[in-house]
This record gives structure tokens, C-alpha cells and sequence, in this order.
């Protein structure tokens, strides 16, 4: 178990080329389980190829404990890796498989037993030793690497999208067994995904990657509750939050957002914000899960009658979408109270879980304070009380 | 930190690791900087020189290119060499696709049959040379043979006739080098997806209509390195001359490759012998330059 | 792809694909068959008789005296391919470990000069090479030969392994490193294990390849150092005294059948090393 820490990590392959990870910081705790999010190029499996010393990197200092091991060979830096090809060695029987990094250790025959046995017990895979990767499921296949990123008993482990191989009832199944291991074993994990909800699930904390740079770095929670912007909105949570562009107005001194769906309006209140703010062009972000049906006493919240375009049933909800502003949203709905295609329906939403965007830059305007300065979490007591 | 930094905590064992890959690839390189592209140059040098039987550095510019064009020998190898492997490589693909697109159906024992068509690739072409100059024998040969089995007016004295001599050459090398092509075309052909050939059966397209218009032009890429591999065999064919012939009678079956060595080995005339092996150099490069650019540039299509 | 329109066709055409594909066996066995009823034969029978006609005696007088003039030769082919076939092969898997494993700068461009010395055609650097095996005293000599094969081998060599370990997963190496292993620990026990393969494909065809050189043989080899394709040439092309036919094919089946014995016991091998070198090369 050990700390791990990223200062100002910097990679590129070539003076001309773009870098591949800008400035990356980041610290997690011993035990911790830090996920790299982020589509495919951000930079995640760079750096954790960067931490595994299976790269070098350009700039920075990898710390492992408070000491530096950037210049180690991957050999000397205790971390062991679960890949996403799970890249067992293919003429080795499990046992060898799982062995082979202890023998080259020179670690006692019966040291190495004893640890291969150990190891086979908690993955459950006892009866497979004998056998070659060839013969084995896709999901032994991934008990086996893990077993071998196992027994080292390493500092850190790696795991590079180690689901992605997967079918998806079996990846659910290795989800929680994966953090089940996390929580019997503490050991600090770096995990990159780019599926969300792996990183949801997973994390104690979540780097959100793009183009070789951390966009925000956070508890799971911080990241979907609290997105430092457009990009990391938009890639957690599924379905995905949605984007109504439009220009807020400020009507006696306050800032509001104006939804129009064509068979209603609706004004959402949104604090004051700062001066000029209702000059610019701003994307009012909301998840499916924050729009509801309005109740029939009605609760204070701000509504809207809108059209049903398309419904989709999922099971434990309904995914029904309406035309706001031009735009296509979606909300989140409890299957018993579906409507029709064609029904009309009272929408509510609560202003204080909107988030705002900065059209041109993605940035989140009133950070923190949600969505701008007077309406917060606080707020929400007094609005209903109104 | 800079980089330096980083690279100077390596241990010394750690720094070997890392210089390894270099120094396990640097003798190779070293062989073929030298053993290849060195040589190439030096030949290159010679060719301009007035070298006979042992190498001299005396320039003689384009001498020995003007003697090599004013050669009659050499313009006979070389029209042999056009017509040897236009021959060589008309037949043998024609011959190979049609063996390849009949072994495409479902035919028993294929296996061994494919055996037989390829036997021959494993052969020296000295072997090769011998059998065939033994059966294109006159007089002993299958001239003698067809005549006992009651064909009296059959003559075959190719071998010796400078007219046709070509032609046996063609023949034996064919013999060769078909099967292989036969090969290529039916992995080629085992590689067609069949969901095309159904389509095309829906479409109502006759079998011999669906190979010549949809099946066979998709092996395109198949053809082309049939192509450049056949043309590599006869640019390069020296054996089966030697074996055969040895460029006779007199030097009407002489090939490029067997009048560099003629020249160049036994007739002590090594300037010209370069010349006459950069030209061929330059006739592979002709070939080979507009291949690679052509695959090059289909990769970067994709 | 196999049509399953064709097996419905009338039986005609399916005969008359069949009697070609059998007439087509017989052409290529023609001369297979020839050479070895032809080395069985006694010369007073070979001028009587014809090609297909079979001995009147059966005789291995022929085999004896192909022996006594090509076998020594043959001891030298061995001396020669054995090392050359052994150390271009060992040399081509490291160059392909480090070429698809190892890449630096630089390293794809010396694949790309590498790759051309499949299509080399070797008259551009015999006369130097035949300088350099002077200066190191290695002309005619068997080890000169040696030398020269695994140089100008190493080509096709480099280009198979690379080409197979292109398609392993570079995680396979990574996982072997995280696991403590160097560079040879991984190329011997994870990689080497995993070639058996494209070792057979690379044996084989350089073991053709090298068996059958004449060009190399002729020109750096004479006298006792000679391969048995030089040999058998010398013996088929020597106009004195009567020609003995039986001699020539005997001594020509002797030259081909160690190449014949590997295609009909690794054919499958061979078929693959000759279309992966037709791949790239």
C-alpha cells in the first residue's frame, strides 16, 4: 500500500508533435482507487503506461510514497498490471502464468507455491491452473491476469480497461468483484476506463481526461453533481445530461432562462450572476433524472407543458423526450407514470440543480455555487417555503 | 525535473537494458549498410571504371555503358529477357489462375493435388534445368518418345534451334513456378467473401461470369505480387540458364544475369559486368518503385 | 470460397474440371517420373527405349556413379546451409523481436532498407562481396558460403519474425517487463516459445533457398568448397566422353530430394513461408 503522486507530468513523442499529457497532477492516499476516464486518445493509457515505467515521461516526477520513481525501470517500481488484452503468456499453463514474475524474483519453489495457491483461492480459480490461456472463457482469461498482477503483492496496481473484453452481463459480475477485491485487499489502484459508469462505481476518486489533460479530478459524486465543464458534464451520466443553448435575461436584476416548447413557457430564476452575463451566449445544462412530472398541487418549482416525440422504456425508468428551444431533452421518468407519444405533459424542473456552461469556452459559469450565486443548495428550503 | 535528470537515476544495468535493443539490431545494420547499399555503390563505382580481371579505379565515365550498348550479346539477353518474361509471366498466370479457380470447387483429394502443382517451387532450377533438358533432348528426348508412340512426324529440337531456344526455357521455368501462383490465387480466392458470390447468384450471374467479372478482379492485389514476384524470378534467372543452355546455342538464350556472370567472372570484363548489373538493378527498381508507391498510397486510402 | 452453385451444375462440366485437374497432375509429374525411370535405366536401354518406357533392367549403377561424382558436394551443401540456416534464422528472430517489440528512432527506416534486400538482385553486389571474402580469406571456402547466406538472408528472415510479432500483443511484453523479465528473459521464455511456427516457415525456406543457391556457389566456391547445385552443373554440362544420362538424373534426384523430403513432410509450412515472403517480398 502506498501513495501515488502526479507533479506536473508531461509527455510528447516529438519536439513537432502535439504532447500527449499536459501538466497532469494528481494525489491519491494509500488504499485509494483512482480512475482514468476519458475517450480514446485523452492520454489515460499513456499515463498509466507513464506510472507503470513502461514509458518515460518528458517532464514531472511520478511519486510512489514521496519517492520519486521516474527513472526506475518497471521492474524496480513494485507496480503490477492488468491489461486489457490481459496478455497472458500463451504457452504458460495458469500456474506458470501466475508464477513467472516470482520467478524471476527467485523467490523459493515453495514460496512461489504457497503464494500461486493463495492467490487461486481468492479468485477462485483452483481448478485451472493447469490449463493454457487457450482454453480458458474470456472472464477466467481476466481472473487470471488479475491473479497475476496479485501475486506480487505489489505496491500499486494498474488496471487498463480490463473490462472492455468483456461481454456485458459478465462485466457487471467482474465490476463488483473488482471492487470487492479493492475493499478486502486496500490496496491503491489506478483504473482507466472510458466507461462511466465503471468510474462511477469504481472510484474512490475520478480523473476526467481530454487531449493530454486532467479536466477535473474528484470524488465520483464532485464529478456528476458538480462538472467543471461541458466536456466532463457530458461524458458522465448516462443518458446524458442535456444541453438547451440559449441567451438569459435579466429581469429586475435577476437572471433568467426562458424555455419555450412550443406549447408553453416556462422562466427558470437563476440568481443574479455577475454583470453582463444576460449578453452572452450560454448552454443550460440538466440531467434526465432532474426533470420530472409536475404534481398536481404543484410544488413551487418552475413548469412547462411539452409535447412527447419518442418514448423508450428501459425497465426501471422511461426515457421520454420533448422539444425545448429547439433542442431535444430528455427526461428521466418513472415507468408507471409513461405517457403516450403525442400526450402532453407538465415538466418541472428545479433551478437550483441546473448547471450553466459558457457557450463558446465550456466552461462552468458560477462554479460551485449552482447554479449562479443566490440560488445554491441552501436555497432550495426557501423556495419551496415560497 | 528535465529528462536528463530522469535518465541519470538509471542504474548501470538499467542503461544497458535500454541500449540492448540498439546493440542487438547494430550488426545488422552494419551488414546491411555495407553488405547491401556499400556493395550496391561499390558495383555502382566499378561500373564507371576501366576494371577487367582484377578491379582498377581508373574513370572511364560512360565507357563501359557505350560498349554494353554497342554489345550485340547484350541486346540479345536483354530482348531474351523481354520476351522470356513476357512469356514466363503471361503463361504461368494464366495457367495458375485457371488451376486456382477449377481447385476452388469442392474438389476431392485437393490436398494432394495441390501438392503435386507445387512440388516443383522446392526444386533447384539446376534441377529443374537438367530434367527439362533431358526431356526437351533431341533426338533421345520427348521428341523421340511422341515419335515411338506413333507421332512420325514430330520433331521437338527447340534446345538447339537459336530461333526457340527461348522457349524452352519458358517452358521449364513455367513448369516451376506455376503452382505457386496457383497458390496465391486460391488463398486469394479461399479469401473472397462468399456472402458476394451469393449476391451475385441472386443477381443471376452465371458461374464463369461471377469469377471473370466480380471474384477475380477483386484479387487485384493478389495479381500484383504474382506479378513483381514472377518478374523478380525472371530478371534474376540465372540457373536454369546455366543448367539448360549455358546462353547457347552460341548466345541466343542468353539472359542478363547470364552475361553479367559470363562477362564479369569469366571474360575479365568487370566494368562492363557492373554496368550491365546496375541495369538490371535499375530494371527491378522500374518495376518495384511503382509498386510500392502504389501500395503506399492504397494503405493510406484505406 | 467454394460455390455451392457448382455441385449442382451438370456433371459434364464437373468431369471436365476433373480430367484437367488430373491431366494437369500428369504434366507436373511428367518429368518427376522421368528422371527417376531415367536413373534406374542403363544407357544401352535409355537409347533404346524412350522417356516413359520402363527399364528393362532395373539398375542403380547410375545412383552409384552420381554418388561417387556429387557426393562430397553434397556433405558440403550440408556444411554450408546447416550454420547459415541455423544463425540467419536466430539473427532474423532477434531483428524481428526488436523491430516490432523495441522500436526506436530510426528503426523503421533500417526495416525499410532491410526490406529491400528481398528484391536485390544479387549481380549488383557479387563482385565486392567476392573482394571482401579475399581480404578475409574466405574465398572458396565453405565457411565463405556460410558467410554470404546468412548476409544476404538475413532479408527474409527479419521481414518473417517481424511480420509475426507485429501481430503479438505488445501487452505481452509489457506484462513480461511489470513481471521483473529483460530482454532475452522475455524473448526466451515468453516469445521464443510462441515462434514455433514461423521458425518452421523460416527454416524451411531458408533451407530451400540455400540448398538450391547456384549463383553464390558458382561464383565464391570452387573446386573442393563447391555446393552440390554447382556440382550437378558441372556434371550435366561436361561435353567430354559419352553422356550418361542415368548419372545425370541420378545425381539430379540426389540434388533435389532433401528440398522434395521437406515440402512432403512440412508442406504446409513451406506453402506459408513462400506466400508470406510473397506478402512483402
Amino acid at each position: 500500500m502506498a501513495t501515488l503522486e502526479l507533479r506536473n507530468v508531461n509527455k510528447t513523442y516529438g519536439s513537432g508533435l502535439p504532447d500527449t499529457l499536459k501538466n497532469i497532477e494528481l494525489k491519491i492516499g494509500s488504499g485509494e482507487f483512482l480512475i482514468l476516464v476519458g475517450p480514446s486518445g485523452c492520454g489515460k493509457s499513456t499515463l498509466m503506461n507513464c506510472i507503470a515505467g513502461l514509458e518515460q515521461i518528458s517532464g514531472g516526477a511520478i511519486l510512489v510514497d514521496d519517492a520519486d520513481i521516474s527513472g526506475m525501470s518497471p521492474k524496480d517500481r513494485d507496480i503490477a498490471m492488468v491489461f486489457q488484452s490481459y496478455a497472458l503468456y500463451p504457452t504458460m499453463n495458469v500456474r506458470d502464468n501466475i508464477a513467472f514474475g516470482l520467478k524471476i524474483r527467485k523467490m523459493t519453489p515453495a514460496a512461489i507455491d504457497e503464494e500461486v495457491a493463495r492467490v487461486a483461492k481468492l479468485l477462485q480459480i483452483e481448478h485451472l491452473l493447469g490449463r493454457k490461456p487457450g482454453q480458458l472463457s474470456g472472464g477466467q482469461q481476466q481472473r487470471v491476469a488479475m491473479g497475476r498482477a496479485l501475486a506480487r503483492r505489489p505496491r500499486i496496481y494498474l488496471f487498463d480497461e480490463p473490462l472492455s473484453n468483456l461481454d456485458a452481463k459478465l462485466r457487471v459480475e467482474m465490476r463488483t468483484e473488482i471492487k470487492l477485491m479493492h475493499q478486502r485487499l486496500k490496496t491503491t489502484t489506478v483504473y482507466v476506463t472510458h466507461d462511466q459508469i465503471e468510474a462511477m462505481t469504481l472510484g474512490d476518486k475520478v480523473a476526467v481526461m481530454k487531449d493530454g489533460l486532467i479536466q477535473q479530478f474528484g470524488t465520483p459524486q464532485q464529478i456528476y453533481n458538480d462538472p467543471a465543464n461541458l466536456f466532463v458534464a457530458s461524458f458522465i451520466g448516462s443518458p446524458p445530461m442535456n444541453f438547451i443553448p440559449l441567451r438569459l435575461q435579466r429581469q429586475e436584476g435577476r437572471l433568467l432562462a426562458l424555455l419555450d416548447s412550443g406549447q408553453g413557457r416556462c422562466e427558470l430564476p437563476l440568481g443574479t450572476g455577475e454583470a453582463g452575463l444576460e449578453a452572452r451566449e450560454v448552454i443550460l445544462g440538466i440531467r434526465p433524472e432532474q426533470i420530472s412530472l409536475a404534481g398536481v398541487e404543484g410544488n413551487g418549482l418552475p413548469s412547462i407543458r411539452a409535447q412527447v416525440q419518442v418514448t423508450e422504456p428501459t425497465g426501471p425508468d422511461t426515457l421520454v423526450f420533448v422539444t425545448l428551444n429547439q433542442t431535444k431533452v430528455c427526461c428521466r421518468l418513472a415507468p408507471e407514470f409513461a405517457p403516450q407519444v403525442g400526450e402532453s405533459l407538465s415538466l418541472q424542473f428545479d433551478p437550483a440543480r441546473v448547471l450553466l456552461f459558457d457557450a463558446e469556452t465550456g466552461e462552468r459559469l458560477g462554479r460551485g455555487r449552482a447554479p449562479l450565486d443566490t440560488v445554491g443548495t441552501d436555497n432550495i428550503a426557501q423556495f419551496r417555503g415560497r | 525535473m528535465s529528462t536528463i535528470a530522469v535518465l541519470n537515476k538509471a542504474s548501470p544495468l538499467d542503461a544497458l537494458q535500454r541500449w540492448l535493443p540498439r546493440l542487438v539490431l547494430a550488426p545488422s545494420m552494419l551488414i546491411v549498410l555495407v553488405g547491401f547499399y556499400g556493395y550496391i555503390l561499390w558495383t555502382f563505382v566499378l561500373s564507371f571504371t576501366n576494371s577487367s580481371f582484377m578491379p582498377s579505379y581508373k574513370w572511364v565515365g560512360l565507357a563501359q555503358y557505350a560498349r554494353l550498348m554497342d554489345n550485340d550479346r547484350w541486346w540479345v539477353a536483354s530482348k531474351n529477357l523481354l520476351l522470356f518474361g513476357g512469356m514466363f509471366i503471361g503463361i504461368s498466370l494464366v495457367v495458375g489462375v485457371l488451376l486456382a479457380v477449377l481447385l476452388d470447387q469442392r474438389i476431392r483429394r485437393e490436398g494432394f493435388i495441390r501438392t503435386v502443382y507445387l512440388y516443383p517451387m522446392a526444386l533447384s532450377m539446376i534441377v529443374t534445368g537438367t530434367a527439362w533438358k533431358w526431356l526437351l533432348n533431341p533426338g533421345l528426348g520427348l521428341d523421340k518418345m511422341l515419335r515411338d508412340w506413333g507421332w512420325e512426324g514430330f520433331r521437338l529440337d527447340w534446345l538447339v534451334d537459336p530461333d526457340r531456344v527461348v522457349y524452352c526455357l519458358v517452358i521449364a521455368a513455367v513448369w516451376q513456378a506455376s503452382g505457386f501462383v496457383m497458390a496465391l490465387f486460391l488463398a486469394g480466392l479461399r479469401g473472397v467473401d462468399p456472402s458476394i458470390i451469393r449476391a451475385a447468384q441472386v443477381d443471376g450471374a452465371s458461374l464463369p461470369t461471377i469469377y471473370l467479372r466480380i471474384v477475380l478482379p477483386s484479387l487485384r492485389p493478389v495479381f500484383f505480387s504474382a506479378l513483381m514476384i514472377l518478374a523478380h524470378i525472371a530478371i534474376k534467372s540465372f540457373d536454369l540458364v546455366a543448367a539448360m543452355t549455358a546462353g547457347g546455342p552460341g548466345y541466343a538464350s542468353d539472359l542478363p544475369a547470364m552475361f553479367m556472370y559470363s562477362f564479369t567472372f569469366s571474360r575479365g570484363q568487370m566494368g562492363m559486368g557492373s554496368a550491365s548489373a546496375i541495369l538490371m538493378l535499375g530494371a527491378i527498381l522500374a518495376i518495384l518503385v511503382p509498386y510500392l508507391y502504389s501500395e503506399l498510397r492504397s494503405k493510406r486510402h484505406e | 470460397m467454394s460455390s455451392s452453385l457448382a455441385a449442382r451444375r451438370p456433371s459434364l462440366s464437373r468431369l471436365a474440371v476433373y480430367a484437367t485437374l488430373i491431366a494437369a497432375c500428369l504434366v507436373y509429374l511428367v518429368p518427376l517420373i522421368v528422371m527417376l525411370l531415367t536413373s534406374f535405366k542403363s544407357p544401352d536401354d535409355i537409347r533404346t527405349g524412350n522417356l516413359l518406357s520402363w527399364p528393362e533392367v532395373i539398375t542403380g549403377i547410375g545412383w552409384v556413379k552420381a554418388w561417387d561424382a556429387v557426393g562430397g558436394y553434397f556433405w558440403n551443401s550440408v556444411k554450408i546451409t546447416v550454420p547459415a540456416v541455423l544463425i540467419s534464422t536466430l539473427v532474423g528472430a532477434l531483428n524481428g523481436y526488436v523491430l516490432s517489440m523495441w522500436r526506436f528512432r530510426g528503426s523503421q527506416l533500417f526495416f525499410g532498407l532491410l526490406l529491400f534486400g528481398c528484391f536485390l538482385p544479387f549481380q549488383t553486389v557479387l563482385l565486392p562481396a567476392s573482394f571482401t571474402l579475399g581480404k578475409l580469406g574466405l574465398a572458396s571456402t565453405t565457411t565463405g558460403l556460410v558467410l554470404v547466406h546468412i548476409v544476404y538472408g538475413l532479408a527474409f528472415t527479419t521481414l518473417f519474425f517481424r511480420n509475426y510479432y507485429t501481430s503479438v500483443p505488445q501487452a505481452l511484453v509489457q506484462a513480461a517487463r511489470l513481471d521483473g523479465a529483460g530482454f532475452f528473459t522475455i524473448f526466451g521464455r515468453i516469445l521464443l516459445p510462441m515462434s514455433i511456427p514461423i521458425i518452421m516457415v523460416c527454416l524451411i525456406w531458408q533451407f530451400t533457398q540455400i540448398w538450391n543457391d547456384f549463383l553464390f556457389g558458382v561464383v565464391f566456391a570452387s573446386g573442393d568448397a563447391q555446393p552440390i547445385t554447382v556440382a550437378l552443373n558441372n556434371l550435366v554440362n561436361t561435353s567430354t566422353g559419352a553422356k550418361e544420362y542415368n548419372v545425370d538424373m541420378a545425381a539430379a534426384m540426389i540434388a533435389g530430394l532433401p528440398t522434395l523430403l521437406v515440402y512432403v513432410l512440412a508442406g504446409k509450412y513451406f506453402l506459408r513461408g513462400l506466400t508470406a515472403g510473397a506478402v512483402k517480398g
